[in-house]
């Protein structure tokens, strides 16, 4: 089970998937659009991760006293560009997602519900 | 043949071009407004007859505007048998200006304007498909001229000119659309270029299925010609007025069809090739019916109108048909039959106005004893009925017998049968209204006097009519074009 | 001196007009509103020269790179403007530029009370597009993907508000598809470690068989797909786009779905190769048959439909497949026709929402059985809309007939006829389509001919203007379709082998 977060990734990427697509409550989209998200920052997180790692910042003290006299090994650290591109990730899910509430928001005020079936009878 | 670079085949379709605009904007004062309209048919004329002595002499005058894609461009070239067309429409649209004003005044029509602007419009680019020196210039002028002359044919803007509107251009812009784009692209795929020449554009020849597919698509695509089963816009086209069906439906348009037909065989396939197949011979077979079916219709038709537009199918098929002969003789009919007609069929449409100008009737059975009240007109419409049928000493005669001729080198005794049984049928569709005009009595005996229709109105089938037999006598010009047209142009 | 540093940084200039243009309408427009549409039509002027600037520099010198902050890549993030691209930013800015001036009258009718934010979003909507096109950072692009997409749902939804049901909608689609994308960036950055495109070219042509691989080319490739509502994934794009403001529908309708498919040509071919797409995974067929399923069922529901924007919005999805049937034909004529339709569709797009901006400004109707005697009223706007309908038909010699010679004879030549049967029956829907409606407009009403006046109402000319010049476009690229081949779309045709 190497790639086991994979596979977790995956099965959260479906059910994100499944709740946008099928669930008719409009905040239940909004759910999988979240679960979606975050199943994608998972993956690109956990791909960047090894073990023994500790997170990319170059701080004195941990894998050599004097960072002068020893070489940065990559292996002591995770892979800083795939939490890079996370953190942009995470910024772009928040925005989409408070732009997702808002008009829900708005939708229940103008159409007075938020279910997409009731939406749609009238 | 001698390739003259010159800029002079531009100058005809860009004057009417010009005033189509000046007309727009001189809409408020009419007779400047006809003015413009005299002023380009008379340049334009001039322009065509002006280059006239270069193609006489065997030179053919070229000229590149725009190279759209790869050995592909916007090129005009005037060659004989361009020149003949052009020579034809430019000085029947002169005249048909002249009746324009003779018949539209006194109708008092709307939206004079338009109608004088679409109209040197659609001149402009009948020019253009005459000098066109491709395939694909060919196709851009026949798309401007199916969509200018659709304001013409829905001048009236009721029911029924919508109807017959939607009827012009689903048949027009369906089939060049649907069956011509495609083997146009077809043919410069498998050619490389799409210029005219003798040889026709392929090499090498492609194979038979592909050739007849090309053959079908480029023969129903030119809907124009009015060949069966496309041909049902044109009885739904005389709704316009008549002007409009004298010189678009009679000439411009629908010989822009048989000209393009003559062009692609010709030009694209080649005769030469062409002969080695039997595909001539299967066009031979549907000119055939679409003359003798149409005159059959022609024959039960009351709206005079209406009656000329299926004679006018019979008469394009004569055309095809001297084409599809594929011999000399029949070609040269054909480009014949090209003028001939045209004058023939003009002063016909012209006394069909005359006669709804001056009385208000439309249909054959209310025009008993007319000639009686217009001799002019109906001494006109006798003469034009008598070309048209083939009788010396007109025109038609002459390009009658040259099909005859045509069908008799190409061994074909049954198109021979074809062309007399034809215009046995044609005389039977005329006569009985000129029987009626001038040998019954009208049904009211009030007013027995000559009540002509204005002169303007009268005036140019009788040109057009007295046209008809100076071509039979001093037929030299559309002679010579015509011969230095096979010489050149067609058998190299 | 100052003039070679401005040069350098005119790739960024590009960028960075629209964007300060756009914190600028938000500051300033919360004091005075009048100023937002000067400061809009400034900076998306700047950017357009800075465009064109950028663009004949290409065509000198070849393709221009400029390093963001000095990074060199593969490290840092490059903007790469090459032929391709160089036209796309060019089409956006002439695009946007026009549109601003075409939106000041309508935003003071439409939107009076949010005329800052309209702009704000609409710059930021322009930043957005031109980022997408000019960066060469596979992940760069999905940011800007989401920038774009995400002022686009706030345009969308400030329109009426029936629309935010189907902004919401197309949110949530859109979502998935720049998350599909991004997805695959992620497989690609597992097997190759890198985000810059050439990089990324290199890499692959190491591995060309790794399922990884493959899995992140279907997976950028479909999220594009539903990115520009390629069939099936179409149905999303009319409801979103009928019922947005008049200017936003000019803006969006003709870039969004073209800057994705500008992605997908990307992706393609800057990525992955000719060799791996056409030899390896060999999925052009199946490509070619949505494309003409998208052609088919574009037209038909384009011939179903009374409003004239949900018209619009059906020929998009229409006109999107034949983009992606000239792009995966596999052949140079099937590229040229599809790249070149790109830019002709995006003037043809935006000049016939123009055309019914205008119109529901007037006559406020977008129901084409209620234009009748429309041609009286609005002679410039019809006449306008007649040659945008020659060319969505394809008549000579508009630039809807070149786009479609082009791929009509690519489609001869690789031998997919289906495709080129399609296209045939588009023009033809199309021309019932269109003379179906000039018919309307011609004759006028036959059941009550004076309950309409006949006395002209043109529309404003800061309306008529840009459609004007949009359609000069459309015909200046019409008539020089060969020189804009050869110069623009021949160096980066992947299938000519340079």
């Amino acid at each position: 089970m190497a790639n086991f977060n994979y596979i977790i990734v995956v099965i959260i990427l479906c059910l994100g998937l499944w709740a946008m697509l099928s669930k008719k409550n409009l905040i239940k989209k909004c759910i999988g659009m979240a679960i979606f998200q975050t199943g994608i920052i998972l993956f690109f997180i956990s791909m960047g991760a090894k073990k023994g790692a500790t997170i990319p910042i170059i701080q004195q003290g941990y894998g050599a006293h004097d960072v002068a006299h020893q070489a940065i090994q990559a292996s002591h650290y995770a892979n800083p560009l795939t939490q890079i591109l996370m953190l942009t990730a995470i910024v772009v899910g928040v925005a989409t997602l408070g732009m997702a509430l808002s008009l829900v928001q708005r939708i229940f005020n103008f159409h007075g519900s938020i279910e997409e079936d009731e939406i749609l009878n009238q | 043949m001698i390739t003259t670079q010159s800029i002079l085949p531009l100058y005809p379709i860009l004057i009417s071009f010009i005033a189509s605009g000046l007309i727009a904007i001189s809409g408020r004062f009419p007779n400047l407004r006809e003015a413009w309209t005299f002023v380009a048919g008379l340049c334009k004329l001039g322009c065509i007859v002006y280059m006239l002595p270069w193609i006489l002499k065997g030179e053919v005058l070229k000229i590149t505007l725009l190279n759209l894609l790869p050995n592909l461009s916007i090129a005009l070239r005037v060659d004989a048998f361009g020149m003949m067309f052009a020579i034809v429409a430019s000085s029947l649209w002169i005249l048909t200006s002249m009746y324009s004003v003779g018949y539209m005044r006194p109708l008092k029509e709307h939206a004079q304007t338009r109608y004088y602007c679409f109209f040197a419009l659609a001149l402009s680019a009948t020019i253009g498909v005459a000098f066109a020196a491709n395939l694909f210039t060919m196709y851009v002028f026949y798309e401007i001229l199916s969509l200018s002359t659709y304001p013409l044919v829905t001048h009236h803007q009721d029911k029924e000119a919508r109807g017959g509107g939607r009827k012009y251009l689903s048949y027009l812009l369906g089939t060049s659309i649907g069956f011509l784009l495609p083997a146009m692209i077809l043919s410069y795929v498998l050619g490389g270029t799409l210029d005219f020449s003798a040889n026709g554009v392929f090499s090498t020849m492609p194979s038979l299925s592909v050739v007849t597919l090309l053959f079908f698509l480029f023969i129903f695509g030119f809907a124009k010609s009015g060949i069966m089963p496309f041909h049902s816009w044109l009885p739904g086209a005389m709704v316009a007025p008549t002007p409009v069906s004298a010189l678009l439906h009679a000439v411009a348009v629908v010989k822009v069809g048989v000209f393009c037909i003559f062009r692609v065989m010709t030009g694209i396939f080649g005769v030469s090739m062409l002969q080695l197949t039997q595909l001539p011979l299967i066009l031979c077979i549907l000119a055939s019916i679409t003359i003798l079916v149409s005159s059959l219709i022609a024959l039960s038709q009351d709206n005079l109108k209406r009656l000329l537009a299926f004679s006018t199918i019979g008469q394009l098929s004569y055309i095809i048909l001297g084409v599809a002969l594929l011999s000399a003789s029949g070609l040269k009919g054909s480009m014949l039959h090209i003028v001939m007609h045209a004058f023939g069929k003009i002063t016909l449409f012209f006394c069909a106005g005359a006669i709804f100008v001056a009385t208000g009737k439309k249909y054959i059975s209310q025009m008993k004893g007319i000639g009686r009240k217009m001799p002019f007109t109906m001494a006109a419409f006798t003469l034009a009925a008598l070309s048209i049928i083939g009788f010396p000493p007109l025109g038609g005669f002459l390009s009658k017998i040259y099909l005859i001729v045509g069908a008799l080198e190409a061994q074909y005794m049954w198109v021979m049968l074809v062309l007399l049984t034809s215009s046995f049928l044609n005389a039977a569709y005329f006569f009985p209204i000129i029987y009626k005009a001038f040998f019954l009595k009208p049904d009211d005996e009030t007013n027995t006097g000559i009540k002509e229709a204005p002169l303007l109105a009268m005036l140019p089938p009788v040109i057009t009519a007295i046209c008809s037999i100076t071509l039979f006598l001093y037929p030299s010009v559309f002679n010579s074009l015509a011969d230095l047209m096979l010489q050149w142009g067609v058998h190299q | 001196m100052i003039e070679t540093l401005l040069t350098l940084q005119l790739p960024i200039l590009i960028i960075l007009a629209p964007l300060f243009a756009g914190f600028l309408t938000f500051g300033i427009g919360s004091f005075n509103k009048k100023l937002c549409a000067p400061i809009t039509i400034v900076g998306t002027g700047l950017s357009l020269i800075c465009a064109i600037q950028v663009l004949s520099q290409v065509q000198q010198k070849g393709p221009v790179h400029y390093f963001l902050g000095g990074w060199i890549p593969p490290i840092g993030i490059e903007y790469v403007v090459d032929h391709l691209n160089g036209m796309v930013l060019v089409l956006i800015a002439v695009v946007a530029f026009l549109t601003a001036i075409y939106s000041v009258k309508v935003v003071e009718k439409e939107l009076s009370k949010r005329i800052h934010f309209f702009y704000t979003l609409f710059l930021f909507l322009v930043t957005g597009l031109m980022g997408i096109t000019i960066t060469g950072d596979a992940f760069n692009v999905y940011v800007l993907i989401e920038i774009a997409a995400l002022s686009s749902y706030a345009l969308l939804a400030l329109g009426q508000k029936k629309s935010f049901f189907a902004t919401f909608n197309y949110l949530i689609i859109g979502t998935i598809g720049a998350c599909l994308y991004l997805l695959g960036v992620g497989f690609l950055l597992i097997q190759t470690g890198t985000l810059n495109m050439p990089d990324l070219a290199y890499q692959i042509t190491l591995q060309p068989y790794s399922a990884a691989i493959f899995i992140a080319f279907i997976l950028m490739v479909c999220g594009m797909f539903v990115k520009m509502a390629f069939f099936p994934a179409h149905g999303w794009l009319a409801n979103a786009y009928a019922s947005a403001p008049t200017a936003v529908g000019c803006l969006i309708a003709p870039l969004m779905t073209k800057v994705s498919v500008y992605v997908v040509i990307r992706v393609l071919f800057s990525i992955f190769s000719v060799s791996y797409v056409f030899d390896i995974l060999n999925i052009s067929n199946a490509v070619i048959v949505l494309a003409v399923a998208a052609i088919v069922v574009g037209s038909i529901y384009a011939l179903m439909q009374q409003h004239f924007r949900k018209l619009c919005c059906y020929l998009i999805v229409a006109e999107i497949g034949y983009m992606m049937g000239g792009i995966f034909m596999g052949n140079a004529n099937g590229f040229f026709g599809g790249t070149y339709h790109l830019i002709a569709d995006a003037l043809m797009t935006a000049a016939l929402f123009m055309v019914a901006g205008a119109i529901y400004y007037k006559q406020g109707t977008l129901d084409i059985r209620k234009w009748a005697g429309l041609f009286k009223k609005m002679p410039i706007t019809m006449t306008c809309f007649i040659f945008v309908a020659c060319s969505m038909i394809g008549i000579p010699p508009t630039a809807g007939f070149f786009s479609k010679w082009y791929l009509i004879s690519g489609a001869l030549q690789a031998g997919h006829y289906l495709f080129m049967i399609a296209l045939l029956f588009s023009s033809l829907i199309n021309a019932v389509l269109f003379f179906r409606i000039i018919e309307y407009a011609y004759f006028g009403s036959f059941s009550s001919p004076n309950s309409h006046s006949q006395e002209r109402s043109e529309a404003p000319l800061s309306m008529l203007l840009p459609l004007v010049l949009v359609i000069i476009c459309m015909m200046v690229l019409g008539l020089y379709s060969q020189d804009i081949l050869k110069y623009f779309i021949a160096p980066i045709n992947p299938f000519l082998g340079n």
